[in-house]
């Protein structure tokens, strides 16, 4: 089966879970096992992946570990949704603190959003390798561009 | 104090681990808070200040270009040059300098042997790898096939990861040309029988290359002894610099291969009308070659030549056992390479957690390994893994930080239950 319109809409990434929640948990987390913990359980809240999704289309190339990404632009609202899956435990996270940021906007919202900043703010980068870096930029990368094409459709 | 005791208290002394690490300035610093432990020599080992040092005074005292010039830095940076291709010889024991290429590592050297032993294949031969090879020990291999109509066929690997002799021995046969296999597994740490190998392929004149890139940092090969016509490694691997790699080839093979490149220095003569060839090596050597690489590699042979190899490899075996003993304090965690001989290197995984997930928290804790596919597609395959975590140990390396990557496995699988 295919990802239902309510799946998209359920995802509480970006939605129930917001940025401020992710921002204000970090600056409280100094040590590293207690900030991966976070990441690990905010990849917990990554809805249910469609089995039939996990096709080359939807595969985002860059990472080590597999990523899929879907997509479902909200005729109602004009925001647009994502789903993400990825084999990989802090991937999903990593994805998840993603998803929070950018899930649930409308497009030229989403495009006008300076994610490395983002990254910043949450001292990311000085704690993920660069390889694991390219894999987060891959992903915003294809959101990027999902929400570029729906924007100009 | 007889003389005996104080050659033993100097060997033990060249031998202390403590002592030794002071030689690997880069070894003494921190990561993300916590000493580094460094895990990935088998992706690239760290360098003796004997190394930097002997690069440093080159480019400092000797740098001219060699073979060219009529002055006095010419004739030093060409000794230097031609000194280190003597010490290479000499690690490899091969029987001339004439046999010493140079190349830019371990997989310009296969291709450079596969693209000169084109001429002799035919539409149907057969290229026998094994299923545990590199990527650079099976696509030069595969670019060979596609443009002779070869075939490449791989030898059979066992559960454990060594090689299946009667895989071989089966596919060993009157069509096989060419027998092209890795001394030592960079995923699985396997030491190969290469010797018996090598002989059964060289009864049926077939000709044989031997990826030594995880084995000259573990064990000096011979290969006179060994009898291969073809010996490759990379100089980056054996505590040297990157950017250079030796090819060993049997003279009269190389004689009659062709060259690789064409340019400045493996001419003997130019003109529009005919070119020929300089003599071995320089006439697989166009361009002006890695100089000051070629002198750090010398450099690190040396230093490894003063050091106790029995003591060298007792330390790094006690290594392996430790860590092997300690696997099973990591519920989960399950050795892939189980081979009766192996070099330290120690490739696992962990049910539940993605080999990146166990890099990303290793790194947290100032621990290096590598994590994937080991540029081992096949092999992957085999285990039904998309990758593995790989601990790979050099000499350096100590008991403590064997001990240090399994606290840090532990206290991983604490965080993801």
């Amino acid at each position: 089966m295919t990802a239902s319109k309510q799946q998209f809409l359920d995802n509480p990434l970006g939605t129930k879970t917001t940025l401020e929640d992710v921002v204000d948990a970090f600056e409280f987390l100094d040590e590293w096992e207690d900030r991966y913990a976070y990441i690990i359980d905010l990849g917990k809240q990554l809805p249910a992946f469609p089995d039939d999704e996990r096709v080359e289309e939807n595969y985002v190339h860059g990472c080590q570990s597999q990523v899929w990404l879907i997509h479902h632009h909200d005729e109602d609202s004009g925001k647009l949704f994502l789903l993400i899956d990825s084999d990989a435990i802090i991937v999903r996270g990593l994805a998840a603190i993603i998803l929070v940021a950018l899930n649930g906007k409308p497009p030229r919202d989403l495009l006008a959003i300076d994610i490395d900043e983002l990254f910043e703010q949450l001292d990311l980068f000085r704690h993920i390798s660069p390889t694991r870096g390219n894999g987060l930029r891959a992903m915003v990368g294809k959101i990027r561009d999902i929400a570029a094409a729906e924007a100009a459709a | 104090m007889s003389d005996l005791s104080v050659a033993n208290s100097t060997l033990t002394k060249a031998f202390d681990v403590e002592t030794i690490r002071r030689d690997f300035p880069i070894l003494t610093q921190e990561i993300n808070g916590k000493p580094l432990a460094y895990l990935d020599n088998g992706a690239s080992a760290q360098k003796p200040v004997a190394v930097l040092d002997a690069m440093d005074r080159y480019y400092r005292e000797m740098h001219s270009n060699v073979h060219r010039g009529a002055h006095t830095l010419g004739d030093r940076a060409t000794a230097a040059f031609e000194g280190a291709r003597e010490v290479v010889r000499g690690f490899l024991n091969a029987p001339s300098t004439r046999e010493i290429i140079w190349t830019r590592g371990t997989t310009e050297a296969i291709n450079l042997v596969a693209n000169g032993l084109a001429p002799r294949l035919q539409a149907g031969d057969e290229i026998l790898l094994s299923h545990m090879e590199h990527h650079a020990n099976i696509v030069p291999w595969q670019m060979l096939a596609e443009r002779t109509g070869a075939k490449v066929v791989p030898i059979q690997v066992t559960p454990e990861g060594e090689l299946d002799l009667d895989s071989f021995n089966s596919l060993l046969n009157d069509r096989t040309r060419i027998l092209a296999i890795t001394h030592v597994s960079n995923v699985l740490g396997t030491v190969n029988p290469i010797a018996p190998l090598i002989e059964q392929a060289k009864k049926r004149g077939v000709i044989t290359l031997i990826d030594g890139a995880q084995a000259v940092p573990h064990f000096k090969p011979d290969v006179q002894a060994l009898g291969c016509d073809f010996y490759v490694f990379s100089a980056h691997k054996l505590f040297g610099p990157t950017g250079i790699g030796v090819l060993y080839g049997r003279a009269e093979l190389l004689e009659e291969m062709p060259p690789y490149q064409g340019g400045g220095e493996m001419i003997e003569r130019v003109s529009f009308e005919r070119t020929t060839w300089n003599v071995l090596p320089y006439k697989f050597e166009a361009g002006t070659p890695a100089i000051a690489e070629a002198v750090g590699l010398a450099a690190a042979i040396s230093y490894l030549d003063q050091l106790d190899r029995s003591a060298m490899e007792a330390a790094e075996n006690a290594l392996l056992a430790r860590a092997n003993a300690l696997v099973a304090t990591v519920p989960g965690m399950e050795v892939l390479g189980t081979a009766k001989h192996k070099v330290p290197v120690l490739s696992f995984k962990i049910a539940g957690l993605h080999p990146s997930d166990i890099g990303t928290l290793l790194d947290q804790q100032g621990i290096a390994i590598r994590t994937g596919h080991h540029c081992a597609m096949p092999l992957m395959d085999f285990y039904g893994v998309p990758g593995t975590a790989r601990a790979s140990f050099a000499f350096y390396n100590t008991l403590d930080e064997v001990e240090k990557l399994f606290t840090g496995l532990q206290k991983i699988q604490r965080l993801f239950t």
